[in-house]
């Protein structure tokens, strides 16, 4: 029977260890961290979750208007297709620490890559 | 324009208002306190339309079902009947006990409650100043070892409580409490776990209490304590402390002056920056951050680079109406 990418990753469990991991790495990234300089650091890995269940294909309540909308007012403070970069290659490291398969890596990526012309309002 | 209905009059709402705004502004008579969703007095009911989630903020999943929310931070987009909640979230009077100075600005009050409240150390209290006025105390003292509780009241310039409590108030009166709340206390359960603890001002408050709670629950652990202030002045509790380093090898307390010319027995800097230049590994460690709200931010965001999980970073921060 065949699993699914989001039970073939673990399913929640799976993203509650990469959350902590990703948003570490998207903190201490100097090419993005501006974009995360919140008052709610809670608030803000409740965001990260959602983002990583999306991205494993798990269920999710994002519309391409949602991403859009809720990205516009970066886009306005510069948010470009490097900084989008920037978070792929952390949610990439993130699953490689985890020892995550290349090929549910590629998977994963290509998902959270789908998503990259809502973001940048395009 | 939504409604607000409360206690038989109708009320409209003006554009970014809160309810608590909407019905103060009215000349209702509603108990608030820090006006930031934190402390839980502005505590009311939907009796009919929904609250938005963002106003049920830190309340209970019962009493999130039960449309219970925080009228300080509700802004409405329909119509809401509105009720203060019923007896069983409501005050308890209790009487002052003992009042005693920790140092220039800090009032140790000891308050014995005329019904016996369930507190863990390090939780918090709302202390009532006449109806409607309310201020989060932190609980210092340890249930199983004290019979009274103890809050440490520090005297805020233009505080309007904080003064009235130093100026005004004498052991053998009686004032109404409410409480506890907040998350800020021992967790049983990990006893070789790390425990470190960040606080400025009265912020050494909760702490001093947490850290009692877990050395008599035998907590094996390292147990760090940070205390930061500007002078000598702002610290207190210092040879209880002492005390209890020496009773307990894994307990260890640093005091950290941030002003200028210090002398060796302290550490020279911001506490939060001592704390973590100290314990730069925090995998694993439980952080409780108390005090100034600039401290809590700034070490949360560092605790957690740290390696600490989120979840394990419990922060209190002490605002000032």
């Amino acid at each position: 029977m065949s699993q699914s990418l989001f039970e073939k990753l673990g399913g929640e469990a799976a993203v509650d260890a990469a959350v902590d991991i990703f948003y570490r790495k998207v903190l201490s990234d100097d090419r993005i961290a501006h974009f995360f300089e919140s008052v709610d650091m809670e608030a803000q890995a409740a965001k990260q979750k959602a983002f990583l269940t999306m991205a494993f294909g798990g269920p999710h309540h994002y519309s391409g208007l949602d991403m859009r909308r809720g990205h516009a007012h970066l886009v306005k403070n510069g948010l470009n297709d490097a900084h989008f970069d920037a978070v792929m290659e952390n949610l990439a490291a993130t699953m490689q620490e985890l020892k995550v398969p290349e090929e549910l890596i590629a998977e994963a990526a290509a998902i959270a890559e789908s998503t990259r012309n809502d973001v940048l309002g395009r | 324009m939504p409604n607000i209905r409360y206690d038989g009059q109708i009320y409209s709402l003006r554009d970014g208002q809160s309810v608590l705004e909407c019905l103060t502004e009215h000349g209702a008579s509603v108990p608030f306190g820090c006006r930031a969703g934190i402390c839980q007095a502005c505590l009311m009911r939907a009796e009919v339309g929904r609250p938005p989630e963002a106003s049920q903020k830190g309340l209970k999943p019962t009493l999130k079902a039960k449309n219970y929310f925080l009228a300080c931070i509700c802004n409405p987009e329909e119509t809401l009947s509105v009720s203060l909640p019923g007896n069983e979230l409501s005050r308890t009077p209790a009487t002052i006990v003992g009042m005693e100075l920790l140092n220039a600005e800090i009032m140790q009050v000891s308050l014995k409650a005329h019904e016996q409240i369930e507190y863990r150390a390090g939780q918090f209290i709302n202390l009532y100043q006449g109806e409607n006025l309310a201020r989060s105390y932190s609980v210092a003292s340890l249930p199983t070892e004290d019979p009274h509780i103890h809050i440490h009241v520090r005297r805020v310039p233009q505080g309007k409580v904080s003064n009235w409590v130093h100026d005004a108030l004498r052991p053998g009166d009686t004032i109404d409490i409410q409480g506890p709340g907040g998350d800020c206390y021992y967790l049983p359960g990990s006893p070789e776990q790390g425990l470190l603890l960040i606080g400025t001002g009265s912020g050494l408050a909760p702490l001093y209490g947490v850290v009692r709670d877990a050395l008599a629950q035998g907590h094996i652990g390292p147990i760090r304590l940070f205390h930061g202030s500007r002078t000598p002045n702002g610290l207190y509790l210092t040879d209880k402390l002492r005390e209890l380093t020496r009773a307990y090898s894994n307990f260890e307390y640093t005091a950290c002056l941030s002003g200028s010319h210090v002398s060796k027995e302290f550490a020279s800097g911001r506490v939060h920056q001592i704390a973590l230049n100290e314990v730069p590994n925090l995998t694993g460690w439980r952080v409780f951050l108390c005090g100034h709200p600039e401290m809590v931010k700034a070490a949360q965001k560092k605790a957690f680079l740290a390696g600490a999980s989120m979840k394990d970073i419990v922060c209190d921060a002490f605002t000032s109406v």
